[in-house]
């Protein structure tokens, strides 16, 4: 009886764990892509930035609430008052834009592994969890699409924009393990039928998924496979940089922390 | 105000007179957001299913529900229901009809292949943008009488 109440404490803490991991990657993605509103190289893109930062801070939320369900804390508190010490998302969420090339593929990466993680999320048995991730999967569809023909078009457009890709592609490699992965022990996650396959088996998806857009648009696959086996992350992977998340929150809370509104 | 009883198929009636505030031809009902309905001598309980979850519009779409089911003297629960995935299939025929008569296509589930434009009924239209004006609506062109026009996202 004892064994079974703690058992059923570690699945509580576990789910408000990797809610507030998927909510901090929802929330910094979303804030990074609110800040091309007004600056993107085009009409259609500020648009599409602005519609997909409303799905990533929706997506967020969903996320925040379910760790309060979980007795994490309050879920407006939870997205805005937790310090960069506290954060779960993976470092490449909270990086700074960069240039189009970068933006673009920073994006279609995280948006690949998303859809892996979703998929294995809304396979699983835990029913709350299940259905948030079966409706992200529609929604971030859209996303992925849109980022992958940007990718591809790069790519095969050569010259500067092919060099800019071949950048960006250098800098995001060192991140790609710590996306890779899970801020909770992810064989917990399996054992506890939170998540359908193993973190591996993610990996593998992931490649997979990943490696016909690469070659379309000019970019080795290897490089992503050498990192990845490098660093299993098999554990619950450390706290990312702090420089960024801390940028990110004092801008995300600017006016918010003047604290004298009422909203 | 005093509550009657009043029948589900009065609570459909007023629920189809609740409009989308972005496209106001169509009613929850047209666009397939209503998954149930219940009434019982508390009042009634209805289950809405969002088109997306980062809609801004869930708030004020479930604030005219409980208004219009108050007119009718009855006072109602929204809730959003998350088992069910919207898509673009479970707008009515007459849903349908009306968008395209503001220039919105339908495309059938899950669909890339074209559409048809709803000003010339051409199916030469390509995507111009998987984003428009609102997150379940994508900006599309047609090449027959070269307008752009809007389709529900595919």
């Amino acid at each position: 009886m004892v064994a079974r109440d703690s058992g059923m404490l570690d699945r509580g803490r576990i789910l408000g764990d990797l809610a507030l991991q998927l909510g901090d990657e929802e929330l910094f993605l979303g804030h990074r892509d609110s800040e091309w509103l007004g600056l993107a190289p085009e009409i259609e893109e500020d648009v599409a930035f602005a519609s997909m930062a409303q799905d990533e801070v929706r997506h967020a939320a969903f996320w925040y609430e379910l760790a309060e369900t979980a007795g994490m804390g309050q879920a407006d508190a939870l997205a805005f008052d937790r310090p960069a010490t506290d954060r779960r998302h993976a470092a490449l969420c909270a990086r700074p834009n960069g240039d189009w090339a970068h933006t673009v593929l920073r994006h279609y990466l995280y948006d690949a592994w998303d859809a892996v993680r979703l998929m294995a999320l809304a396979e699983a048995g835990e029913e709350t969890v299940a259905q948030g991730a079966r409706r992200m999967l529609r929604e971030e569809h859209y996303h992925h699409l849109h980022m992958e023909k940007w990718v591809v078009d790069l790519g095969r457009a050569g010259g500067e924009a092919g060099q800019r890709l071949l950048k960006a592609f250098q800098a995001l490699l060192p991140d790609l393990p710590h996306l890779a992965a899970f801020a909770v022990d992810p064989q917990a996650l399996v054992d506890l039928g939170i998540l359908a396959r193993p973190l591996p088996d993610l990996r593998r998806e992931f490649v997979a998924r990943i490696s016909p857009t690469l070659a379309k648009a000019g970019l080795p696959v290897h490089p992503v496979e050498a990192a990845l086996a490098a660093q299993p992350e098999d554990r619950a992977r450390s706290v990312a940089p702090l420089a960024d998340a801390e940028e990110l929150l004092s801008t995300m809370n600017g006016v918010r922390s003047l604290g004298a509104a009422a909203w | 105000m005093s509550t009657r009883p009043l029948s589900e198929e009065a609570v459909w009636q007023a629920l189809a007179r609740v409009p989308d505030p972005e496209l106001p031809v169509v009613s929850v009902i047209d666009l397939g957001m209503v998954k149930s309905v219940a009434v019982d001598e508390r009042g009634a309980r209805v289950e809405l299913i969002p088109t997306f979850l980062g809609c801004p519009a869930l708030g004020w779409i479930a604030e005219k529900v409980r208004a219009a089911l108050a007119e009718e003297g009855l006072h109602a629960e929204v809730d959003f229901a998350l088992d069910v995935v919207w898509e673009p299939s479970r707008i009515t025929p007459e849903g349908i009809a009306k968008l395209r008569q503001m220039g919105v296509a339908v495309p059938a589930r899950r669909d890339r292949a074209p559409v048809a434009c709803p000003y010339c009924g051409a199916h030469d239209t390509e995507i111009e943008s998987l984003f428009g004006p609102t997150p379940c609506r994508a900006v599309y062109y047609c090449r027959a009488c070269r307008q752009p026009f809007e389709a529900m996202k595919p």
